[in-house]
């Protein structure tokens, strides 16, 4: 490394709609501080395009403390990058040596459709969480929070479902692209959970349904989601999210329970 | 003109109650009749746009984000409180009322913060009720921690994570309304102007983030819950998006501007790097409960750690001057943020500063680990130190973390009245976006109580009582004021668009946050709030001729974004430098050196300025006027706050 930083150069996906086909554009990335953040690294390049009248390289990006879910860079084949259990806005220079090529792409999924650049369109993750992703109760009418009481360790199991960020990195990792590590988190989580169980069987269904209808593909038990996850979901979820899953569709979970679908 | 506060009269217990009563209410079968544009999908939003469809009511929401999900409200770490008395020790509603009036120097309304204390209780149910994943204890209760400032345990919390947590509860319920048909959700979408009709808020202009495309959308009421304006400092905690577009484009239709000045500056974040640095990052407060805060007791001991003749580790005990438990012993390193930033800052101004920059102190965990253990310090803090290793590639668990206070929040905001309403009717301003409930300074873990608060239990009353008011008779889409609205977003697209001068507009915004930082940060006098008045004027001069601005309307725009978000801080920026030259006292946030107790802490000027600033927007360059209103104390004593 020189002594004003690193050398980069990178290859780019750059796409200016859904419309268009896109290609991949080298641009060079100089006098890199290793306390950079990647996308820091980006903004850097992008001052430098502004400059120079062309257009900056278009990413989602937010909270930029890994928790927001927006930022999304599937660099050098890696979901957030080479580094486990963060997101591209904690990825930090440091991990890239001077002299590297970086590829940088968007999400590749058919679900995820390209936006511009390197920003897909994520809003079925949104209509999967819409189709059940809750507990029906209204604002106002329901118990003291301590009269309902849940050991700590299912407490505890269901914060670490709940902690998905919605990033799409499971899906962006999956060769079939499958959405069930995001969906089942959501699933355990309020399975696990005293008060998600009225609508436990109804809502794995409803919820696995949109996520086949908006065209995420089937689950194998790779793992590769799992390995990407910046929040490090479990593939437990999955397992969980089956066995509700059949449950409901074989022992029709939801008379035995006594519960009405309303339909 | 008298700006009138409504707040109810009578017995400061029952104001809330005896209000609700008295609002009128809307028909069941009439409340489909209505539309509701909510504006922003946060903890105040979301829970708002949640609850009044709930209720019966068409909502439109709108985020910037690609999903309601990634509001900044996200980000927050540390928790939330409530005047539950779950641990039996002394809380209750009047004291989480106290503290929050004390904490923000007695510059809010009593009535509105009681009010915010008496439904904290009310929050925790719903969340829980949702699937909130809180904190609990073996016996399979919740448990709290105690926060920033406060001498009773009532902060609920779900890790590090409490935001994240509370946001997608609020998530959750606004997708079971969209799902019902009930909300109408618009994503990357950004609210650029409100429709005034005959006086009333009656629609808004918004722009398609995607598209390009300008569309107008009619509401019996529209509510701002947008968040605050910290990023004016360019750097800060907010989300890179957070931004001041939508109160600001409100405020020049006639809404007032309630204490721009009153800025929280928070104590523990990750100190700055480099001239590359594009956000802060923050360590929760939470971390003060077992991080001690220290110094090097010397300049030279400070000198030879950043030179890194000596480590860290090295320094002996009585080389370490714990400074703030030294100087505040019954509050120690739990005093409120304003008192810990400064004391911060002080240290960095004496030249005891650590970290390359010199620009940092010490928050040491080693007592912490050697009283509970790793294991628990971990259970507690785990994602906090992983995040300040990705970030600084230093291991807290091994060496004290660097921190040095940032721009947090931003206690000011559009001025409204108890019902949250602006003095625009039909306006109305939530969550971080109002200015009422802080004062001038906001304690730990009560940003997302009053996100909630007035999302979730304040606004489904308030708002009915306006709507029963005016009927369901429809919106006329066809007023001309929502076409020439329309007309004035498109030409200052147009004129934004034509700037192909040679600076960018991250230039221009990092330019005007040091001018920010430097002169209306954490301490402020007359002789430098004079000088950043000129030097903004100057700067926004300079945008409007040499700011670039690439590519088209039509399209995905980063530039045109930007361009439009940093022009209104441009304009935001002299007016909160206005408001601080105004109050010439010391109060919360607000730092006037001039005025300082021989302490050297803040000191209130209670027969001068105990009231709160509301700017009228006069025009274009034209200077602003301010109305006050005058703070009524009828069941506090005022008192100079010590943590001593």
């Amino acid at each position: 490394m020189s002594a004003n930083g690193m050398n980069l150069t990178l290859k780019v996906w750059r796409q200016k709609n859904a419309q268009t086909a896109g290609k991949f554009v080298t641009y060079k990335a100089e006098g890199i501080s290793p306390d950079m953040s990647f996308l820091e690294m980006l903004d850097v390049v992008n001052e430098s395009l502004v400059h120079k009248g062309e257009d900056p390289i278009y990413f989602d990006h937010d909270c930029r403390e890994g928790i927001c879910g927006m930022c999304s860079l599937y660099i050098n084949g890696h979901p957030h990058g080479p580094k486990r259990a963060i997101t591209t806005c904690q990825l930090h220079m440091r991990s890239f040596h001077d002299g590297q090529t970086i590829t940088i792409e968007p999400w590749r999924a058919a679900p995820f459709p390209v936006i511009k650049d390197l920003a897909v369109d994520r809003s079925a993750f949104d209509r999967i969480q819409q189709a059940g992703g809750y507990v029906s109760v209204n604002t106002g009418g329901v118990p003291d929070a301590n009269e309902i009481a849940i050991p700590k360790v299912i407490a505890d199991e269901a914060f670490n479902s709940a902690t998905c960020i919605g990033c799409g990195a499971c899906v962006a990792a999956c060769k079939n692209a499958s959405a069930m590590l995001f969906v089942s988190a959501k699933v355990s989580q309020l399975g696990m959970l005293p008060q998600g169980q009225p609508e436990r069987y109804r809502r794995v269904q409803s919820m696995v349904a949109q996520m086949d209808e908006e065209g995420f593909g089937s689950c194998t038990n790779t793992g590769a989601c799992e390995a990407e996850c910046p929040k490090e979901i479990s593939l437990t979820n999955i397992s969980r999210m089956n066995n509700d899953y059949f449950s409901a569709k074989l022992f029709r979970q939801e008379e035995l329970h006594g519960q009405s679908h309303g339909e | 003109m008298i700006l009138d506060a409504k707040i109810p009269a009578g017995p400061l217990a029952e104001k809330w109650s005896t209000h609700k009563f008295n609002l009128k209410l809307v028909n069941p079968a009439n409340k489909r009749k209505y539309d509701i544009i909510v504006v922003g999908t946060g903890l105040a939003g979301g829970a708002a746009a949640a609850s009044l469809a709930e209720l019966g009511y068409n909502v439109k929401a709108y985020c910037f984000q690609d999903s309601p999900r990634r509001a900044h409200s996200i980000a927050a770490q540390g928790g939330i409180n409530a005047a539950k008395n779950y641990r039996n020790d002394g809380d209750s509603v009047y004291r989480l009322f106290y503290d929050t009036i004390k904490g923000g120097d007695y510059r809010a309304r009593e009535g509105n913060v009681y009010r915010l204390a008496e439904v904290s209780v009310n929050i925790i149910d719903q969340c829980v009720a949702q699937g909130v994943p809180f904190a609990r204890e073996y016996g399979g209760l919740l448990d709290n921690r105690s926060f920033g400032g406060a001498q009773v345990s009532r902060t609920f919390y779900a890790r590090g994570q409490t935001g994240q947590q509370l946001l997608l509860g609020a998530y959750s319920a606004l997708n079971r309304q969209i799902n019902a048909g009930k909300v109408k959700m618009y994503t990357r979408t950004e609210m650029l102007d409100v429709v005034i009709v005959d006086g009333k808020a009656q629609g808004i202009v918004t722009r398609n983030l995607e598209t390009g495309k300008i569309e107008t959308h009619t509401g019996h009421a529209v509510l701002l819950c947008t968040g605050g304006y910290g990023n004016v400092f360019y750097l800060s905690t907010n989300a890179m998006g957070c931004n001041v577009t939508a109160a600001w484009r409100a405020h020049k239709r006639g809404a007032f501007f309630g204490n721009p000045c009153y800025t929280q500056i928070h104590p523990t974040c990750i100190p700055v790097t480099g001239d590359h640095q594009s956000k802060l990052t923050l360590m929760s407060e939470s971390l003060r409960n077992d991080g001690r805060v220290w110094a090097p007791k010397t300049v030279e001991l400070a000198q030879k750690l950043r030179k890194g003749e000596l480590k860290v580790t090295d320094l002996k005990e009585e080389d370490r001057d714990y400074f703030l438990e030294r100087k505040y012993p019954s509050f120690g390193n739990l005093v409120p943020r304003d008192v810990a930033s400064r004391n911060g800052k002080e240290m960095v101004d004496e030249g005891r500063g650590v970290g390359s920059t010199g620009v940092a102190v010490f928050l040491d965990f080693a007592d912490a680990i050697k009283r509970l253990g790793e294991d628990a310090v971990r259970a507690k803090y785990g994602n906090l130190f992983d995040m300040y290793y990705q970030i600084t590639n230093e291991d807290p668990y091994k060496q004290p973390m660097r921190i040095y206070p940032a721009v947090h929040y931003t206690m000011g905001g559009l001025w409204v009245d108890y019902n949250l309403m602006t003095n625009v009717d039909g306006l109305y301003a939530l969550g971080e976006a109002n200015f009422s409930d802080h004062g001038a300074n906001r304690l730990g873990a009560s940003a997302l109580m009053q996100g909630l608060a007035d999302g979730y239990f304040v606004i489904p009353y308030t708002v009915g009582d306006y709507l029963a008011k005016i009927g369901p008779k429809p919106v006329d889409a066809k007023h001309p004021a929502f076409e020439q609205t329309k007309k004035d977003v498109e030409e200052r697209i147009k004129k934004l668009l034509a700037l192909k001068g040679n600076k960018t507009v991250d230039e221009y915004h990092r330019e005007l946050g040091h001018i920010m930082w430097e002169y209306c940060g954490m301490a402020r006098n007359e002789e430098g709030l004079k000088k950043a008045k000129g030097l903004i004027q100057n700067l926004r001069a300079d945008f409007w001729k040499n700011a670039i601005v690439l590519g088209e309307n039509e399209e995905l725009n980063q530039s045109l974004e930007k361009a439009g978000r940093v022009a209104d801080f441009l304009e935001l920026g002299e007016l909160m430098v206005d408001d601080a030259l105004m109050r010439k006292e010391s109060c919360g946030g607000h730092f006037r050196i001039e005025s300082q107790t021989p302490e050297g802490e803040a000191l209130r000027d209670d027969e001068h300025f105990a009231f709160v600033s509301a700017w009228e927007y006069k025009g274009d360059n034209q200077p602003e006027e301010l109305h006050k209103e005058e703070l009524v104390f009828e069941n506090v004593h005022l008192t100079q706050r010590s943590y001593k």
